[in-house]
């Protein structure tokens, strides 16, 4: 029971009346961040942790704002994916895949509703596994040397194949063109810049936002031009919102799987939310097989992927809080929060400092709930924006995208980068090349390329190294059938047409 | 002393009005994304001064990632050379950065390096399960079989974490030192995880990513790389006392653009100081596994030459650079 007692210290902590009134604003502001394409969770709360210092918040207040806001960011993220096929930030990019669909055939409230109780399942399983394990799971990432980091993303690549195309080799060029932008930069194995044409700002590599951003909201524009603002992708019909308990019931298994997915994604601190979505996807969807009609608009292709996101979320925070590990880039600035409030996560952390650790996951549960309550009667508020001509819409979303690319690093580079990502973005789908692929490419390649560098190192160049435990053994085992078995059922599953616009 | 605050404080807000046409309140650039520790000199000293009453408005923090700060200290070389209201966080990073040329031809020369107040010690650790239990078990095992010891450490290749037992194996009289195996990782952190799994047998890094690990009785230190033992952390043995005589910290400190006043710099100089000698300030190095190590003005700045020269010439016998 002594989790119990933990639990109820951690409420006494995280509940009042004003850190309540603290998660709503938070959850309000993070859904916001979220829904903007080029403002993600880590910039947002980023954003808003000088806010923590001029309202002089103690460190509960300061948490239970932060981890409402990185929650709700978690949440707002599907919403632009849904309505715009635009994905809010990069953990959302799988949820445009069946949502967008979803939306183009007038069920939005449906979708925005369904993504919402997948996001709430995903995030309150991955809360109750951080409370139950948080200290057993910090050894799974004790596990996870060079080898079995590239096993794991080599998986990620070969379910590529498999993806919402019906050309491979397309999909194939797109992950390619993704691993190509994925080694501008410095290389981390030698020091010596790579690609960069010596242009300073290339040295760190191309941030994904900028690359999400140009590829899904500036060609959207691109097109919308080309169009004169007819039959653009913008503006889904609109039907009355209703819940749709079928297909929440219906996902409920869906749901589950996919957070437990995203949560042992979440875990590993390499790997972060984008994996766990995409992962999720992915299963779920050769779980479904041939008929699920999967990037379609399926309703369990919406449920896995936001499941599954926010699940990575709460997952990410183990080794957050047990390592001092951020497992991905919100982790790292709610870590740099923390530091700032002068406790310093590490193994041990939650016997030196509980009231911090029980009070983070009490502020977890109010603001997931807080969430869950929000998120469906805002939908309504959200569906609105739908209603608004495009011609007003898109000109918006793109000058929001502008500020928010600006906010990453505050150069005029970056801009220029994303309209030449939007130009990218508008051949690519001129050519029916699937974009999604692409941004896959960067935002794991990077990892993938550094992982296997430092197997060379520490192995001499021994290839063997790679397969050369238990868990890599397994990954490479799971990649070469994802990557096999979709050639040889090929004949026997017809796969289903993409949706392409 | 007050007097010249305000002195400073009137020619600092003249010269702001002057260049950027408003005397807004004070920026801190952290080179870096969130998180990491020039966002963390940038906010924690940020927050103190102005807690201390050293500012009159909060300084604001503006991050700026890129090239390993070099995409900051172009912008304040080229942009904002005479900005009075402007500091910058820097640390032994900026300074290796620089005595290696990796900031696109930018030398020490074209900033002002205004103070540093608090230093990470570096240090040498092994997984509490190794072999190793001293600093000359790990260069013996080193010097029998360069290849059967790998090192792991938050900076890339090159960087200060890498140099760091590079310097410890020159002076035990090891030059093979191109055969030692390093590989950098996203972070502290994550370095010891790969060293307590046993994938890399040691690890470089600073004395604030191993403290929770060292309390958890994961880790062992073998040394700690300072001139006297850090209080607090007694019991780890400076490498000098095991005969390695290696001195290398990992300061926290700020720059200032290279035309502003002599008295613009002895202001900051003269807040950084007061910081220093806060009592929030030695919470916070408490806390963070920082031990105490104040060098503000002219004397930081002869210091940070030194050290520009000695990791150039270090670099160069090394072959990092040319």
């Amino acid at each position: 029971m002594d989790i119990l007692a933990n639990l109820s210290l951690g409420f006494s902590i995280a509940l009042s009346p004003y850190t309540l009134m603290l998660a709503v604003i938070g959850c309000f502001l993070g859904t916001i961040i979220g829904a903007l394409p080029g403002l993600g969770p880590s910039n947002g709360v980023a954003i808003l942790i000088p806010l923590t210092f001029t309202l002089g918040l103690d460190a509960t207040s300061a948490l239970v704002l932060m981890t409402s806001v990185y929650y709700g960011a978690m949440y707002g993220g599907r919403i632009s994916s849904i309505l715009l096929n635009i994905p809010g930030d990069e953990p959302a990019l799988m949820t445009t895949l069946d949502g967008y669909p979803m939306a183009k055939q007038g069920r939005a409230g449906d979708a925005l509703v369904l993504s919402g109780v997948a996001s709430f399942v995903g995030a309150f399983l991955a809360t109750i596994g951080l409370m139950l394990l948080a200290p057993m799971l910090a050894r799974v990432a004790y596990l996870f040397g060079p080898a079995e980091y590239f096993a794991l993303y080599l998986l990620a690549f070969c379910t590529l194949g498999g993806m919402a195309s019906n050309n491979q080799a397309k999909s194939a060029i797109a992950s390619c063109l993704g691993l190509g932008i994925a080694m501008i930069g410095v290389d981390n194995n030698s020091g010596l810049p790579r690609l960069t044409g010596g242009n300073l700002h290339l040295m760190d590599g191309i941030d994904f936002l900028v690359a999400i951003v140009g590829l899904f909201a500036i060609a959207e524009v691109f097109f919308f031009i080309e169009n004169h603002g007819k039959g653009s992708a913008i503006g889904v019909k609109l039907d009355k919102v209703t819940i749709p308990w079928k297909d929440i019931m219906e996902t409920k298994w869906t749901m589950l799987r996919a957070s437990l997915v995203g949560f042992v994604a979440g875990i590993l601190p390499g790997a972060g939310a984008s994996l766990g979505s995409f992962l999720a996807y992915m299963s779920e969807k050769s779980i479904a097989g041939k008929d699920s009609g999967f990037g379609t608009g399926a309703a369990k292709g919406i449920a896995a992927p936001e499941a599954g996101n926010n699940a990575a979320a709460g997952g990410a925070l183990v080794p957050m809080l047990t390592l001092g590990v951020p497992g991905s880039g919100t982790t790292a600035v709610l870590l740099a929060l923390l530091m700032t409030l002068n406790i310093t996560p590490g193994p041990t952390l939650f016997t030196d400092r509980p009231e911090v650790v029980w009070g983070l996951i009490a502020s977890l549960m109010i603001a997931n709930f807080v969430l869950l309550l929000m998120n469906v009667p805002m939908v309504k508020i959200f569906v609105r924006v739908l209603q608004v001509p495009a011609w007003v819409l898109l000109p918006g979303v793109t000058m929001i995208s502008f500020v928010g690319i600006y906010s990453l690093s505050g150069s005029y580079f970056d801009l220029i980068l994303m309209v030449g990502f939007g130009a990218l973005g508008y051949v690519l789908r001129k050519l029916d090349i699937p974009t999604v692929p692409v941004i896959l490419g960067i935002l794991l390649g990077g990892h993938m390329e550094d992982a296997l560098r430092r197997a060379m190192v520490l192995s001499d160049g021994d290839a063997t190294f790679l397969f050369s435990s238990p868990i890599s053994i397994g990954l490479w085992i799971a990649a070469i059938l994802g990557f096999v078995a979709p050639m040889f059922l090929r004949g026997i599953l017809r796969k289903p047409q993409r949706v392409t616009d | 002393m007050k007097n010249l605050t305000i002195k400073a404080f009137v020619t600092g807000a003249v010269l702001a009005l002057g260049t950027a046409g408003s005397a807004t309140a004070a920026e801190c650039i952290a080179p870096a994304n969130p998180g990491g520790g020039w966002d963390f000199t940038c906010r924690q000293i940020g927050k103190i001064m102005f807690d201390i009453g050293a500012v009159d408005k909060p300084i604001q923090v503006t991050n700026m990632a890129g090239a390993g700060g070099g995409l900051a200290y172009n912008h304040v070389v080229n942009e904002r050379g005479d900005d009075a209201d402007l500091i910058v966080a820097a640390s032994s990073a900026t300074s290796t950065r620089l005595a290696q040329n990796a900031y696109a031809g930018m030398t020490a020369d074209r900033v002002r390096f205004v103070g540093a107040i608090g230093a990470d010690p570096g240090v040498i650790v092994v997984s509490a399960d190794s072999p190793f239990k001293s600093l000359g078990d790990l260069v013996d095992a080193i010097k029998a079989d360069p290849g059967s010891v790998a090192f792991a450490g938050g900076s890339a290749v090159g960087g200060f974490d890498h140099l760091k037992p590079l310097m410890i194996l020159q002076r035990a009289g090891f030059t093979d030192i191109t055969k030692v195996k390093y590989i950098g990782l996203d972070g502290g952190a994550d370095a010891i995880t790969q060293t307590v799994g046993g994938f890399t047998q040691a690890m470089t890094g600073d004395m604030s990513e191993i403290v929770g690990f060292l309390k958890a009785g994961e880790v062992r230190a073998l040394a700690v790389l300072t001139d006297e033992r850090v209080p607090g952390f007694e019991q780890i043995p400076t490498a000098k006392e095991q005969g390695f005589d290696v001195v290398a910290v990992n300061w926290r400190g700020l720059y200032v653009p290279k035309d502003v006043s002599d008295d613009t710099f002895n202001m900051w100089a003269d807040r950084l100081q007061k910081v220093a000698d806060s009592d929030e300030w030695k919470t916070a190095m408490a806390a963070n596994g920082l031990a105490p190590f104040t060098k503000v003005g002219g004397d930081f700045q002869s210091y940070v030459d030194g050290l520009v020269a000695e990791i150039n010439q270090l670099s160069k016998d090394i072959g990092v650079i040319q």
